[in-house]
């Protein structure tokens, strides 16, 4: 997909766990900038420290910390249930998927069963969600390529009927506290699934304008291509995940390893990059989209009635068994787990948030390192990180 | 988790100590279903121990997925010792000592540790995870632990984390420095026994016992700190 | 040729232009406050408590249990329990809450409070403009406030509302028919009583 012509930038990096020291040229002074934390660009608030050589980025250091509202301490003061509504606002993009995570941490930990039709309910909200974040996501990288916003606006609109199912099901358009420890709070109604179905029906034509504006645009391409490239065994070692690490090549997602809930009966190909940059990723978001309405009309075709709720399951007064438990799925941003220990009462003993968009920036400095300085806000924008759940 | 191909933990713990002669590894069970159970690793040891388990060709553990950090703070035990003291007693008007066994009731301070966790999985083979746990020696003034960055760069900014929060000081990381709260902070908020400054709150709210600490806070420094907005 | 992607790009952009005046699907934008969006039944907002018939204060629901303000996560809802009692709808002596504070500053729409109550005293509103120009005492709202009739509450949630009402209606029949058992009971027994005196009292004019 390269226009010929345009020359692939090399990636420096040849010992891929160090970065390397890229030496100034000349005797000029090096310029240091602080980006952030009030930036359009940084996704939140978020702050880089470069320095820059003219317009070569020399050393990177990102700053963190300022979204932190201690959610884990916040969590071990307060019921299993009531830390629920607290996980929609790590990743507020995705509430429903932080929602999956933290309830499947806490079945792991106690073994409860989720009946199937919630199951199939979960995948259908997963994945919808998984639209949306993506469908953002691409419009916000756009964005800040200097697209004022059109692309942006195409995603909203779809991302608009999607929020208008979320809230007709969960009752909130975004922090939508929906699952519970062995189910869902709600059933859907054979009204809500039509209204799904509707809605699924013109999700590939968005799909196909989408990708027909932006995919063989030139100015995307020559500021994409070739740019902040992050070799495979780099980006394994350095813990990334999701859409990132499958750019790398990598094939490496949670939902066919683990296959947690029932993603096992759902036919859908895992796409993967050849190139390792800011393009391959940017295209991952966009045939992920296109698997997800895959996996939305299987599952909108098979889903069985019956309950959405484990039976034996209680609101008031859960108390697991002492132990622990690791439980983790593959969020829109990347492999989002919860880490419980339980001592026995209502409250966890220790609750960890396994935070996919601090992971993933961890290889931020080896990919902006020698590029310029408008490449690092694309190559963070690539990235795609919720500073919610970065700093939680 | 899907754990086929993936040694169960006694197997994992015998090949360790085979690759690393005298690395102290010890399993830690875990009661929840979830049957996680975990290797407690001498830190002396687990720097290579860690290389072990990534280069090793079975268990490929390339993957480092999360780094936690736990907080398990003094604890009072009472326990009942039988001792044998000289005992004096009265039988028949005539004082007698003897020696005899007696209960006691002695109180004693467990220290505390902290303790780091580590997630392993592997992508080249697709299992995990695989848990390992190190202690430091106490909470004070021996919190230092090797770090795992060099083997694993994911462990970079979690072990950060676990300073900034918690105190554990790593040998051997590139970057040690606080990471979510500001340089010149002190303390470690994720302590269970961390006390919140005073003044944390500037607004008034309802909640009346927050209100009345950042009253007497200020009264007490004397400072103009802004009280909501103007 | 060099430009053909852009102009693709430009087709679409032009197509949506031109489409926003022919077609709804493309024109998306409402203009808020003249128009506004259907509202979705299942919304939530901020809680209300509901009262049964025409008082606010004989009628509420609420009994003081104080479970919703132990389990709400960010501790935003203040109960005082009264020291008297009055009767609730099915006629048993409850306590109520003398005072019943929410500070909607603080509040995260979450509706766990909802969840918990057992008896369908507090609800989720759906009204969402509720600015104030007092952001502290403005944003405290009491039980007077947060007061709602049944009424109310079956017009903005009506799925909800039918299967409370189901719900409490079947109470009502089953409370009003232990009580006529009770009545029933304690009556034939007085009369078994009454019997009884007569059969073993002296008749008038016997006796001496």
């Amino acid at each position: 997909m390269t226009t010929p012509g345009l020359a692939r930038r090399k990636s420096k990096l040849d010992d891929w766990n160090r970065p390397p020291v890229i030496l100034p040229s000349g005797d000029g002074e090096l310029l240091e900038v602080a980006m952030g934390p009030h930036h359009p660009s940084t996704h939140g608030v978020f702050r880089m420290d470069v320095a820059l050589d003219g317009e070569r980025v020399i050393r990177l250091k990102p700053v963190f910390g300022y979204l932190h509202r201690n959610h884990e301490k916040i969590a071990e003061g307060i019921s299993y249930l009531g830390s629920m509504p607290y996980t929609d606002r790590l990743d507020y993009i995705c509430p429903l998927t932080n929602n999956w995570a933290y309830a499947l941490a806490v079945e792991k930990l106690t073994g409860q069963e989720v009946p199937e039709r919630a199951e199939y309910l979960r995948v259908i909200l997963g994945e919808l969600t998984r639209i949306q974040n993506h469908a953002s996501s691409i419009g916000f990288l756009i964005q800040e390529m200097g697209a004022s916003g059109t692309p942006l606006m195409y995603a909203f609109r779809e991302r608009e009927k999607i929020l208008d199912l979320f809230e007709a099901l969960t009752g909130a358009r975004m922090m939508c506290n929906y699952m519970r420890f062995g189910g869902c709070r709600v059933d859907a109604t054979p009204a809500w699934l039509d209204a799904t179905r509707k809605v699924v029906v013109g999700l590939p034509a968005f799909v196909d304008e989408f990708e027909q504006l932006l995919r063989s645009n030139e100015i995307l391409m020559a500021r994409t291509q070739g740019v902040g490239i992050l070799p495979p065994q780099l980006a394994v070692n350095a813990g990334v995940t999701g859409p990132m690490l499958r750019a790398s090549g990598v094939n490496y997602d949670i939902r066919k390893v683990d296959s947690y809930g029932i993603y096992n009966r759902f036919n859908f190909r895992v796409p993967l990059g050849d190139h390792w940059d800011v393009y391959d990723r940017f295209m991952i978001r966009m045939l992920e989209m296109r698997e997800s309405i895959k996996i939305l009309e299987q599952a909108l075709k098979e889903i069985p009635g019956g309950p959405v709720m484990d039976p034996k399951a209680k609101i008031r007064g859960f108390r697991p068994k002492p132990g622990e438990a690791y439980g983790r799925i593959e969020a829109p941003k990347g492999e989002l787990g919860f880490y419980l220990i339980s001592d026995g009462g209502t409250n966890p003993y220790r609750y960890r948030v396994r935070p996919p968009s601090l992971i993933n920036l961890t290889v931020l400095e080896d990919m902006c390192l020698g590029s310029d300085i408008a490449d690092v806000v694309l190559i963070f924008g690539s990235v795609d990180i919720v500073l919610g759940e970065v700093d939680r | 988790m899907r754990e086929k191909g993936l040694k169960t933990v006694e197997e994992i713990k015998a090949a360790i100590e085979a690759a690393v002669p005298g690395a102290g590894v010890e399993i830690v069970p875990n009661s929840s279903p979830s049957a996680q159970h975990s290797l407690r690793l001498d830190p002396r040891h687990a720097a290579a121990v860690a290389r072990f388990l990534r280069d090793n060709e079975d268990l490929a553990l390339d993957f480092l997925s999360n780094v936690t950090g736990i907080d398990w703070p003094d604890k009072e035990v009472a326990e009942k010792v039988k001792v044998i003291r000289p005992v004096t007693k009265k039988g028949d008007g005539v004082e007698q000592t003897a020696e005899e066994t007696v209960e006691e009731t002695r109180k004693r301070v467990e220290p505390g540790c902290l303790e780091v966790v580590y997630h392993l999985f592997s992508v080249a083979k697709k299992h995990g995870p695989v848990v390992l746990r190190m202690r430091t020696v106490n909470r004070t003034d021996q919190v230092e632990l090797p770090s795992l960055t060099p083997v694993w760069r994911s462990a970079e900014f979690q072990e950060r984390e676990v300073f900034d929060l918690y105190g554990v000081v790593f040998t051997g990381h590139p970057d040690l420095r606080r990471l979510l709260m500001w340089d010149a902070f002190k303390d470690h908020p994720m302590r269970r026994d961390y006390v919140e400054p005073d003044d944390f709150e500037y607004e008034p709210t309802a909640h009346d016992a927050v209100l009345a600490r950042a009253a007497a806070h200020q009264a007490a420094h004397q400072t103009q700190e802004g009280k909501g907005s103007e | 040729m060099l430009g053909e992607g852009i102009l693709k790009g430009l087709a679409e952009t032009a197509k949506n232009f031109a489409g926003s005046f022919f077609s709804a699907e493309r024109l998306t934008t409402v203009q808020y406050p003249e128009d506004r969006i259907a509202p979705i039944e299942a919304a939530r907002v901020f809680p209300i408590l509901i009262y049964d018939g025409l008082d606010w204060e004989a009628g509420l629901r609420c009994v003081a249990c104080q479970i919703c303000e132990k389990e709400c996560p960010p501790k935003c809802i203040f109960i005082e329990k009264s020291k008297d009692k009055k009767p609730d709808a099915l006629g048993k002596q409850q306590f109520y809450p003398a005072e019943f504070d929410i500070d909607i500053s603080v509040c995260m729409s979450c509706q766990i409070c909802v969840e918990v109550c057992p008896f369908e005293a507090i609800k989720m509103d759906t009204v969402y403009e509720l600015s104030t120009e007092d952001r502290f005492q403005g944003l405290l709202l009491d039980r007077r406030q947060l007061a709602r009739p049944n009424r109310y509450f079956q017009q903005i949630h009506p799925t909800d509302a039918g299967v409370v009402d189901a719900r409490l209606a079947a109470d009502k029949v089953k409370s009003d028919a232990k009580a006529k058992a009770a009545v029933d009971a304690t009556a034939a027994k007085a009369a078994a009583a009454a019997a009884l005196q007569s059969v073993t009292a002296p008749k008038p004019g016997e006796g001496n």
